[in-house]
């Protein structure tokens, strides 16, 4: 399957992808000694980022976690690539600053954990892989009565004080 | 959301294929990919940067790594850049009782921003010292109670950056035209109707914390706010200097001119930087406007929202939720945002022939340091007990590892962050109340009004 995104950091990278169906926040949400998702009850929790191809719908959390990611890349242990559906800046800047490709824009539903992906600057390539264990998480189905989603994390540096 | 990418000139292609070298390539990805996320036209030229992320304790060793490895890749400020306040004097550290461990590792962050080209003036007030963008400007500023300042009172324009994309805007020269760049996102969003007196540097400070946590992200435009009732600084006599905020010069988007050279004296811009600050720390308020005071308000640029206004008859509340229970005072902290001439005067005059008994901590920038001690403020400060402290914030700084548990200030932002940052009890009140906990080591403020 052949998937077209928008380019954040451009980049070639090949990986067995990692979806998360909820936003990751990296500051205290990933441990940048060992690669895990150490958040509580976080979907992800106890995998390992190292080296895959990290699909997830967006960041959150505080701004000080675009050092997460430079330090996950110092340590050997960040993602081959990141795939998001709607970037924010935590992760975008995390991305440049530690040279991991980034995509979005993409329709991360078509993408299952396990999946061979291939991305090489707005291009990917997707090999499904339906033998790979996948966790027991599903995508929620989207209700057109809720309200819409909150973007508020979109807006640049809140509440973090001289954040580097 | 903008559909169509953001459109780059030749040059900017160049340096985003890497011409310029690799350090303003990653420059350049780092404004380009906010102005994607951010559904940016384009990119604009900015005047001036100011960067924040410079004290270790927050920094660590990774942001060091950083700032090392991309200076090394030839990255260099493009235009006048300064920097925020470090996690410590970086003169007077030892004294101060700073390990040389944070010492050591708080010089080579200092240095490596040096390398980038960024000015080391370590301080959060940049415009006290000379560093004033002009009317309609575009930079790109981090450090929320300059944002606030710029935005508001001088008509600058800037976002709020983070500390690592002030930094690439610096080395870029350019930010992505979006947010608080354009017209329409000056426009107030917010009427606050300010129905109670108020009357010091702490009141605004209250006041800043009720309408920041109530506005959010939003834009606040004051009506009713009337600056001739605060009261001039206690003890201070000097003559009320006019800052230069010429709102007609360089208009480069198409905002009418005003007809009058506006004054915005030295005392009110204190209590403008106080409200601002408050405002960004207990929400994130980038930008507000004061009927018949502030540049946009005065020009017409902007009008009242009609909306219902949010009214304020109370300042009790702020006070009440920035007051912890301490009753001995060990820290009295004042200068947040760092202290400008005219408030050291007012301190040095009230703690002329008296000693304190608290640690006294007047933190400002090392050359508004440099104007008080030829002034002979420093002196007098210094005589009384009290240390003027350069360079660092005790937001910031590592100030519970200092040995300090409880700490009284004046300033509403300082209050707000202290309890999580540092972990001390905290009381806030106006500047007498404080220079009173510092002679006597208690607090005997109300606490409220």
């Amino acid at each position: 399957m052949e998937l077209r995104g928008r380019v954040i950091k451009s980049g070639t990278a090949s990986g067995l992808a990692l979806v998360s169906p909820e936003p990751i926040g990296f500051l205290g949400g990933v441990d940048p000694d060992t690669g895990l998702v150490v958040e509580r009850g976080h979907p992800l929790e106890g995998q390992s980022v190292a080296g895959r191809v990290l699909v997830f719908p967006t960041g959150k959390g505080s701004t000080v976690g675009s050092y997460t990611l430079y330090r996950l890349a110092r340590a050997g242990l960040a993602p081959a690539a990141i795939v998001n559906a709607e970037s924010e800046p935590i992760v975008a800047v995390g991305a440049i600053m530690a040279g991991i490709p980034m995509v979005d824009r993409v329709d991360i539903t078509l993408i299952r954990t396990g999946d061979t992906v291939h991305i090489d600057g707005a291009h990917l390539t997707i090999d499904p892989n339906p033998q790979y264990p996948v966790s027991k998480f599903q995508y929620p189905v989207p209700d057109p009565q809720s309200p819409p989603p909150d973007t508020r994390y979109l807006l640049p540096d809140t509440h973090q004080e001289d954040t580097p | 959301m903008a559909s169509t990418d953001l459109h780059l000139t030749a040059e900017e292609r160049a340096m985003l294929a890497g011409e310029a070298g690799p350090g303003a390539q990653k420059a350049i990805e780092i404004v380009v990919a906010l102005g994607r996320i951010y559904g940016a036209a384009d990119l604009v030229p900015v005047a001036s940067v100011q960067v924040s992320g410079v004290s270790y304790k927050n920094l660590g060793d990774a942001g060091l790594e950083f700032l090392q490895a991309w200076a090394a890749q030839g990255a260099q400020a493009r235009v006048p850049a300064t920097l925020n306040p470090a996690g410590m004097d970086l003169a007077a550290w030892a004294e101060l009782g700073f390990s040389p461990e944070f010492a050591r590792r708080q010089q080579a962050v200092v240095a490596a921003y040096e390398a980038l080209g960024v000015l080391p003036t370590c301080t959060c007030a940049p415009y006290l010292i000379g560093h004033e963008p002009a009317f309609g400007q575009h930079i790109a500023w981090a450090e929320s109670s300059a944002v606030s300042f710029a935005n508001s009172v001088l008509g600058a324009r800037t976002n709020r950056e983070g500390g690592p994309s002030a930094l690439a805007a610096a080395v870029a020269g350019r930010t992505a035209r979006y947010g608080f760049h354009l017209d329409a996102h000056r426009q107030p969003t917010l009427l606050v109707d300010v129905r109670c007196p108020v009357r010091s540097e702490a009141d605004l400070g209250a006041l800043g914390y009720l309408v920041g946590r109530h506005a959010r992200t939003g834009v606040p435009y004051f009506r009713a706010l009337d600056p001739t009732g605060w009261s001039r600084p206690l003890g201070f006599s000097g003559p009320l200097q006019a800052l230069s905020t010429d709102v007609s010069a360089e208009p480069d988007q198409a905002l009418s001119p005003v007809q009058e050279t506006p004054k915005v004296y030295a005392h009110v811009a204190d209590g403008l930087r106080t409200l601002g600050a408050a405002m960004a720390a207990a929400g994130a308020v980038a930008l507000y406007h004061v009927e018949g005071l502030t540049p946009e308000a005065r020009s017409g640029a902007v009008t009242p929202p009609a909306v219902e206004p949010f009214i304020v008859d109370d300042l009790a509340p702020g006070y009440a939720a920035l007051n912890g229970p301490a009753t001995e005072i060990d820290l009295v902290s004042l200068g947040c945002p760092h202290a400008s001439l005219a408030e050291i005067e007012t301190m040095a005059t009230y703690l002329d022939g008296r000693r304190v008994r608290a640690a006294l901590w007047i933190t400002t920038a090392r050359a508004i340091r440099d104007a008080a001690a030829g002034a002979g403020l420093v002196a007098r400060i210094e005589a009384a007990g009290g240390r003027v402290v350069a360079d660092t914030c005790m937001v910031v700084a590592p100030v519970a590892d200092l040995g300090f548990r409880s700490l009284a200030t004046n300033s509403a932002k300082m209050a707000f962050y202290t309890p999580s940052h540092s972990g001390l009890t905290v009381r806030f009140g106006a500047m007498a109340e404080c220079l009173d906990a510092a002679l006597t080591g208690q607090w005997r403020g109300a606490g409220s009004r």
